[in-house]
């Protein structure tokens, strides 16, 4: 089961679901945009993984706030998306007249019907932008034929914590994989087979369950299609054992980026035979003044650092200036700290500004989120 | 048919670099890595783009492997373009033979074709050793104005360093009124920068009479043949001023100062200026990972980057990782090099995919050597192995296995 087969997978990436969870991030962007681990979206992740898996056609489904992922995504040549044949679709709601916004992914795929059939293609794999991991689509695909499954769900069976499983479908399955039951966030805790919100089936398959769906009223893919036709048709979960962080919350946000100045971790994500692409800056190296301390953090290109970081992820562009101390802190893209200033437990947005001698100490179990392109 | 331009860059990029031993075995100079994310060819590159040129044939010639994988269509510097772009341009076999680029000039010469395409008024040409920022535009306009059938760019020089160059000497309007390469016993302190703009329809008449010079000291170059000939001629050959930083990184330890200027924040090249970026080809790796026993100050450090160990005013490649207790200082640290454990590196160049295993030793500082004439950088090559406990002398250049 080569890449051969891989190109029959037209890869949908939704970049809207799961905004709710984390709102503040979301607030001027979809998931899909949110900045993660010094240089990249989210987005990145779904699209590296399909491009390295060997699909590439992509469709990227908005909802709204989405110009933000457009700058990004451009023409899709950064993920080797810029294709004759194939290559990157945008698909934005009201694209048709009788397209709306939708309220949930059945919907979703409704208004691109037209998209999805008119793409050659056998298979759909679906992916959200809640789940940052490096995943290889390949033995998916073939587990997938093997097992003769109309849907199969990628999950991830382990101890979870419960305000993630909380926001999250959990499978009950046989020994064989089979899907027995399927609970839509339930409030559980323990052992349990969570669902990456990833899903592959065959595309004609896709297209005759969201137009019956659509046609009784129905919308929702995990509560009418995985819990209510579980009788009707196969669903075998996939077990998908290596590195990930699903993002739930802001918390989790927070976790999951400091979850990187773990090396092992990062080796796993960033693996580079597979690498995970992003829009390209051309920023100069970071720069390391006179009097920097600098430990345990992820430090990107561009960034001017001449006080103490730790613990920390400093996103493009950075500037840190003399005697600031910068310690468990997400400081996104361009974002200025002012000589002097102490910063804990801190998210920042992107462009944010932190005048001299400031002081932002949150604790350390919920960081303070400071906005896009605030003064302080 | 292709789109009218008024002027084409040519760069010359296919020297050899032999001053730069070990580090150009496997690379032409231009390609050779620099500042830590660049290659050196990406100044003259961002230049070009920076200053609106979006045509520009690389001459390539010496091991161009790396150079034509690394310019690709040429998209990072936005030279993939509909009209023009960047074309690489090695020597080629025609009817009449085969035939080296042999001269700078006559690289030129064998590619007047490639120019002729776009029928240019003006043509720049450029060398792919030098770092600095300019603005091309402005140099072509102070041509236009002087209507100048060369215009050279110069910058002053140290006079004990004048012998390295080739001098100018020109009157209060900039006029030039005599060349000369490399003196022994330079008289001017005004160098050429190796940048030059000629009219187009007067430089291919000179290169045509140059190709047809069968006399045996006729070498073929702009500095000792063409800028001579037209200035016998009496053509009108101006200087244009540049004041801002430029350095020529043909030798080791200029290579080393380049390196180390892009740390010091007294030297007045500006890698983070946004208005004047240097655009170099993404290598896709992560940002870089900072360990718990890191400490670095003074220094450049780039994506895919792992410290673990001590670094002080030095400058680092993408990919390279510095391991627990290394110490790294006043040192250059090639893509994609490993430090391990307990090595120490002072005052070197360590080639690309080098390893420098524990305890290993490259380089001393200069004040720790009895007799300072011995002092020098040390370099070792690209894909080099020092084993444990291994010492490299200072000034020494290893390019095998050791």
């Amino acid at each position: 089961m080569g890449t051969s087969n891989m190109g029959k997978v037209l890869g949908l990436v939704f970049a809207n679901m799961h905004d709710m969870t984390v709102k503040d991030l979301a607030k001027d962007r979809t998931m899909g945009s949110i900045l993660f681990g010094g240089r990249y979206r989210l987005i990145d992740f779904p699209l590296s993984n399909f491009v390295n898996s060997g699909i590439s056609t992509v469709g990227v489904i908005t909802k709204y706030n989405y110009q933000s992922l457009i700058d990004h995504l451009g023409t899709g040549r950064e993920w080797d998306l810029s294709r004759k044949k194939g290559g990157l679709y945008l698909l934005p709601p009201f694209s048709n007249v009788e397209s709306k916004l939708y309220r949930g992914r059945l919907e979703a795929i409704y208004g691109v019907l037209n998209f999805i059939k008119s793409v050659h293609a056998e298979y759909i794999l679906m992916s959200d932008c809640d789940v940052v991991a490096n995943i290889d689509y390949k033995p998916v695909l073939s587990a997938h034929i093997e097992s003769g499954a109309d849907i199969t769900c990628i999950a991830h069976t382990g101890q979870h914590n419960t305000e993630l499983i909380k926001q999250s479908t959990v499978l009950t399955v046989d020994d064989n994989n089979v899907v027995k039951d399927v609970l839509i966030a339930p409030n559980l805790s323990g052992v349990c087979t969570l669902s990456l919100n990833m899903f592959l089936m065959k595309k004609n398959f896709l297209i005759d369950l969201v137009q019956t769906a659509i046609a009784q009223g129905r919308y929702s893919f995990e509560r009418d299609i995985l819990q209510s036709k579980l009788n009707d048709i196969k669903i075998v979960a996939y077990e998908y054992s290596g590195y990930f962080k699903k993002i739930y919350s802001e918390k989790s946000y927070f976790d999951a980026n400091m979850d990187l100045l773990n090396l092992e971790n990062c080796k796993e994500l960033f693996n580079p035979r597979r690498s995970i692409y992003t829009k390209v800056r051309d920023n100069p190296p970071a720069k390391y003044g006179l009097n920097s301390h600098v430990k345990n953090s992820l430090i990107a290109d561009g960034c001017v650092i001449e006080g103490t970081v730790e613990n920390s992820v400093l996103f493009r562009g950075v500037n840190v200036g003399k005697g600031v101390t910068v310690k468990n802190s997400i400081l996104m893209q361009d974002t200025i700290i002012g000589d002097g200033s102490e910063i804990k437990n801190v998210i920042t947005d992107k462009n944010v500004s932190v005048g001299n001698d400031r002081t932002l100490i949150s604790s350390d179990d919920y960081p303070m989120f400071i906005g896009k392109g605030a003064s302080v | 048919m292709f789109n009218k331009k008024e002027c084409v860059a040519m760069l010359l990029a296919g020297g050899q670099g032999s001053r730069l031993y070990a580090l150009t075995q496997k690379v032409a100079k231009p390609a050779v890595p620099f500042g830590g994310k660049y290659r050196i060819i990406d100044f003259p590159l961002s230049n070009c783009v920076n200053s609106g040129i979006d045509t520009v044939g690389i001459l390539t010639q010496y091991q161009p492997l790396v150079m034509n994988d690394y310019i690709g269509n040429g998209q990072p510097w936005d030279l993939d373009r509909l009209h023009g772009g960047v074309h690489i341009l090695a020597p080629y076999q025609s009817q009449t033979g085969a035939n080296w680029y042999q001269g700078t000039a006559n690289a030129i010469y064998q590619n007047l074709s490639f120019i002729e395409r776009y029928d240019p008024e003006y043509v720049i040409i450029l060398s792919g050793d030098h770092i600095y920022k300019m603005d091309y535009d402005k140099m072509l306009s102070y041509h236009k104005e002087k209507g100048a059938a060369a215009t050279i760019a110069v910058i002053n020089v140290p006079i004990d360093e004048a012998s390295r160059f080739g001098i100018m000497f020109a009157d209060e309007n900039g006029q030039i009124n005599d060349f000369v390469e490399k003196p022994a016993e330079p008289k001017s302190t005004l160098a050429s920068m190796g940048i030059y703009i000629f009219s187009f329809d007067i430089l291919k008449k000179y290169l045509i009479e140059n190709e047809n010079d069968k006399s045996e000291n006729n070498s073929k170059d702009f500095g000792k043949d063409i800028i001579p000939a037209m200035l016998n001629d009496g053509q009108k050959l101006y200087a244009y001023r540049f004041d801002g930083y430029w350095k020529d990184v043909g030798t080791i330890d200029s290579l080393w100062d380049a390196n180390m200027d892009l740390i010091n924040p007294n030297i007045p090249i500006d890698l983070y200026d946004q208005s004047w970026k240097i655009f170099s080809r993404n290598t896709g790796l992560p940002p870089q990972i900072i360990g718990k026993n890191a400490r670095i100050q003074n220094s450049m450090v780039t994506d895919g980057c792992i410290i673990d160990g001590t670094v002080d005013f030095s400058m680092l490649s993408d990919g390279v990782t510095i391991e627990k207790d290394a110490i790294v200082t006043d040192s250059i640290i090639m893509p994609g090099a490993v430090i391990r454990s307990g090595a120490k590196v002072e005052y070197a160049i360590i080639g690309e995919n080098s390893e420098i295993c524990e305890g290993a030793h490259i380089g001393r500082r200069p004040e720790e050597m009895p007799n300072r004439d011995e002092w020098g950088v040390a370099v070792v090559g690209q894909d080099i192995k020092i084993s444990s406990g291994a010492v490299v002398a200072p000034k020494q250049i290893i390019s095998e296995n050791m």
